[in-house]
């Protein structure tokens, strides 16, 4: 497919790694935020690309992993009531709440449905007048601008039907958050290109030179990845620590403006519980009080659910990077795909998933042995 | 969760002006994508969807660039290898 095959051209993977080779002189700690850079990395074995020197770490883009368990456990309840019909992305229904998941509610009984839009839940109101619509609603600045649109859209078309659980997060709070920890070592951030496609990266200067760190907008395939990592390279050999785009194809400065004002006339920024981080502070969405009958949090009675997280699983710290899956005790044995502690071995940008998916060269596509 | 899909456009439904639409052809798969963020898009531009919404348009001009520089930095390498 066009924009994707010559993205996986192994031969220019084999270029640029060569090229990183040459300039690389000293060890360099570099976190990819986002879950689905992850993934490539391990799908694509790009690690072994590397000279040992240069370090990736795994940072905290995954929003089925960071969605607070207490709002897992309140869309599980919100399932039970006869007549709501809950929706959301597919990874959301797996992952683990305090006592059960979405996909044993709809085992039981309860009308539980995949989407693959936030507009798609539209039509599911529009078909079920009798029913309330809930759109358990997570995902970065790439997907609330979605979300936005479909809220507004239901406004404009008197679907009074429809509401949301709404679980969005920031990402430049929780890179923030990430460098404010004692004891950081991360030198460079590979930042998240499609969140950068609607936002741009003109948020990322005052980052940049407040941590005197270099944020180098990346794509997902491992061409884009290993050019994202060159950039970050060639500026910490320098000395250099600014913003830097890598996917110019797609990313611009200034970002998706309608797509920004979509987004900020909806929602507005809120501290919000990150699992397994804590609070971050701006790190959330929630909709303006002017969409108040679109909130599912105002619209049920959900204030008496509270929630603790579960022992034995140590997803904050992998989702800070300060370790990476394999250094858990119950990676692979306790915890597996099918029977998970935590949401990262859940979700399809999930560190511990992509490391139990894809560890062992024979799992990817083009790793050296 | 943020991952996107780069899609050719096939043709543009503009009748609502707060939700436009395109047909977008990913591979084999024909799929309605709204458009509404992005400005002079024309059929055979290339989108980047995301949860069924265009995140952007790709820029086709940028693509081949960094992609030429690439493969010059390949002769590069084979000249100064050889």
């Amino acid at each position: 497919m066009k924009y994707i095959d010559d993205y996986r051209d192994k031969d220019l993977v084999e270029i640029i790694a060569a090229r990183i080779e040459k300039i690389t002189t000293r060890p360099w700690t570099i976190m990819e935020i986002c879950g689905g850079q992850t993934h490539s990395i391990m799908k694509y074995g790009l690690q072994e690309f590397l000279p040992e020197k240069v370090s990736l770490v795994h940072g905290p883009g995954c929003p089925v992993c960071v969605t607070p368990l207490e709002l897992i456990d309140k869309a599980i309840y919100l399932s039970s009531f006869p007549d709501v019909i809950m929706t959301s992305f597919g990874d959301m229904l797996r992952v683990p709440g305090s006592e059960s998941d979405l996909l044993r509610s709809r085992a039981r009984g309860s009308d539980v449905r995949i989407v693959y839009s936030p507009l798609d839940v539209l039509k599911i109101a529009k078909e079920n007048p009798g029913k309330k619509v809930v759109f358990f609603a997570i995902g970065f600045e790439t997907t609330a601008p979605s979300v936005a649109l479909a809220v507004k859209q239901a406004g404009k078309t008197g679907i009074d039907n429809f509401s949301i659980l709404c679980s969005h997060v920031l990402v430049p709070p929780a890179i923030r958050s990430i460098m404010s920890l004692p004891g950081v070592r991360i030198q460079g951030f590979l930042a998240a290109g499609h969140v950068c496609a609607i936002m741009g990266y003109h948020e990322y200067h005052e980052i940049a030179e407040k941590y005197r760190i270099p944020v180098v907008v990346t794509g997902f395939e491992p061409v884009d990845i290993l050019t994202g990592i060159n950039k970050t390279i060639e500026q910490l050999e320098s000395g250099n620590s600014h913003v830097d785009n890598a996917y110019g194809r797609v990313v611009t400065e200034k970002g998706n403006i309608p797509a920004q004002n979509m987004l900020m006339e909806v929602f507005e920024p809120v501290d919000r519980q990150w699992r397994g981080i804590g609070v971050i502070k701006g790190g959330g969405l929630k909709l303006r009080d002017e969409y108040a009958s679109f909130d599912a949090e105002r619209l049920f009675p959900l204030g008496n659910i509270k929630a603790e997280e579960p022992e034995g699983c140590i997803a904050g710290e992998i989702l800070q990077g300060l370790k990476k899956p394999d250094q858990c005790s119950s990676f692979g044995s306790v915890c597996t795909p099918d029977k998970p502690l935590g949401a990262p071995m859940v979700s399809s940008e999930g560190a511990c998933s992509a490391y139990y998916r894809y560890s062992g060269s024979q799992k990817k596509e083009y790793g050296r042995v | 969760m943020c991952l996107a899909v780069p899609g050719k456009v096939i043709s543009i439904d503009d009748s609502d002006p707060d939700l436009k639409m395109a047909k977008v052809q990913f591979g084999g798969v024909v799929q309605d994508i709204c458009v509404q963020w992005i400005d002079d898009l024309n059929t055979g531009d290339y989108i980047m969807a995301h949860v069924g919404v265009a995140l952007n348009k790709v820029d086709e001009e940028d693509a081949r660039i960094t992609l030429n520089a690439l493969y010059e930095m390949r002769e590069i390498d084979f000249k100064f290898e050889s």
